[in-house]
């Protein structure tokens, strides 16, 4: 029988009071948002907090919302939501490709978007997809709000820059024209890990592309490429974001790219798959993402 | 501390430690042993129970969390002695073996029909994509969602409930390559 260590509990009844009570339980309390990922660390002592602070009241964290061209989304979001979302859907596609391959129904019924963030396990999948969207993560303090770069939010395996006494709130992608976006995940099972999994999100030249010279290719302006379970540095492949920035949107150049992003990426062998296997994924998966999101981007 | 929960529409106030699980709090320490505890690591579904409107695992909920909310287990589905057409769609087309992973089956199945009255079999499989059965009777899970969707198709129209699937009349030959009656016509694949 596996249940949790002895643990105090604390409900919190609004931001300010979970940040409260952050600032007075210290270091060794933790936010308890869905628990999907939490409770399991518990139940195997990986985690052991002294005091869970409990913000699964606070509607206030929970909300998907268009603000001034951006897509905002509570940390309270829950994973099923987000699938849901029509304008999460509309705007940013990957997510929804990537909430359809996390975990199961149940499960997503309950876990939390800012919940699977915090826990900064190397293989999520939504890291990823916010990180090719180039999102933003806001982070409450006490004495207000901070913003971070979603590149810049994991610190390593399990680790985030939310410090003790601070709360993930919400995460925003800006809306931009004649965007397109997937999420290619390859799993041992349905609902598992990824052993590999890409998401892109590509904007083209001109909006929506139909400012190009005659039935030539649509010109990518700037593009997003996340991975996941590889070993990417921040979750990203930088490299071949640079190399697609610029060029035609063909298959010879999401090719290129995907060889670009599998020799950045340093992927470890474990019971998921060989290190070579993870490589090979995160090319041919990336590859295969630029082709969707480039059909997307172009009202496919 | 003392959490305040209300199960299948009784309020219960007990002390409780804060890391009990709501699977243990419903089956120790109010003795609803119809939800199963199985492998404790929110893969196999067995504990889905419905926390507020959704279903949830409560291996992986803790009571505390519950505290406030209203939790509706496998005990609640029959009402006045009368079985939940889920339920008889367990029992027509033979949906448990071992019935370890039935309740948590059926209580997803229940949700998925309230909100998709009528889903194909490709849905019925997605929904219950978190449950495992370790008999493997899928097939007639799925058979057994779909038989009472119709049936509450049919008793929504003011029509007789339907018959009991052919293969079972016939005598429970599983292996049928056609899905039971009432299915047909849908995407069993």
């Amino acid at each position: 029988m596996q249940v949790p260590a002895y643990v105090e509990y604390e409900k919190a009844s609004s931001i300010e009071h979970a940040l409260a009570l952050l600032a007075r339980y210290g270091p060794e309390s933790r936010i308890l948002a869905g628990g999907h990922s939490l409770i399991p660390m518990m139940k195997l002592r990986l985690a052991q907090p002294e005091t869970l602070i409990d913000i699964n009241g606070l509607s206030e964290l929970s909300y998907i919302r268009v603000d001034r061209a951006e897509l905002c989304i509570g940390a309270l979001t829950r994973h099923a939501q987000l699938l849901d979302d029509p304008l999460a859907g509309q705007h940013f596609v990957v997510l929804r490709d990537a909430e359809q391959v996390i975990a199961d129904p149940v499960v997503r019924n309950w876990g939390t978007v800012g919940g699977s963030l915090c826990q900064a396990d190397p293989s999520e999948d939504l890291s990823a997809a916010f990180a090719a969207l180039k999102a933003t993560m806001v982070i409450r303090h006490p004495g207000g709000t901070r913003t971070v770069p979603a590149r810049e939010f994991f610190t390593g395996p399990y680790e985030t820059v939310v410090a003790p006494g601070e709360l993930l709130a919400e995460i925003r992608i800006t809306i931009r024209p004649g965007g397109g976006s997937a999420y290619q995940k390859v799993g041992r099972r349905a609902g598992d890990w990824p052993v590999g999994a890409a998401g892109v999100a590509l904007w083209l030249a001109g909006g929506d592309g139909a400012g190009r010279d005659g039935a030539g290719p649509a010109v990518i302006a700037d593009a997003g490429v996340g991975l996941t379970a590889v070993g990417a540095e921040h979750f990203a492949a930088a490299e071949a974001e640079e190399f697609l920035r610029g060029a035609p949107a063909t298959p010879e150049t999401f090719a290129r790219a995907g060889q670009i992003a599998a020799e950045h990426c340093r992927p470890v062998t474990d019971q998921r798959g060989p290190a070579d296997y993870k490589q090979h994924l995160a090319g041919e998966l990336t590859t295969r993402a630029l082709h969707r999101a480039l059909h997307r981007a172009l009202g496919g | 501390m003392q959490i305040t929960v209300t199960v299948n529409g009784t309020s219960h106030t007990r002390e409780v430690e804060a890391r009990l699980l709501l699977i243990h709090f419903l089956r120790d320490d109010l003795r609803l042993t119809g939800s199963h505890w199985g492998c404790d690591t929110s893969n196999c579904g067995a504990c889905v129970v419905w926390l507020d409107e959704t279903p949830v695992k409560s291996c992986t909920v803790l009571a505390a969390m519950a505290d406030g909310r209203r939790v509706r287990t496998v005990e609640d589905l029959a009402r006045g002695g009368v079985l939940d057409p889920v339920q008889r769609g367990f029992a027509e087309c033979h949906g448990l073996q071992c019935g370890f992973c039935t309740a948590g089956m059926m209580m997803t199945a229940r949700w998925l029909l309230d909100h998709h009255p009528e889903p194909t079999a490709a849905e019925v499989r997605e929904a219950l994509s978190g449950q495992l059965c370790r008999c493997t009777g899928y097939e007639n899970i799925v058979r057994s969602v779909l038989w009472a969707s119709e049936q509450e198709a049919v008793l929504a129209r003011g029509g007789d409930p339907p018959e009991p699937p052919a293969d079972r009349r016939d005598g429970g030959d599983t292996a049928s390559p056609r899905p039971a009656s009432p299915a047909s016509g849908r995407d069993a694949s």
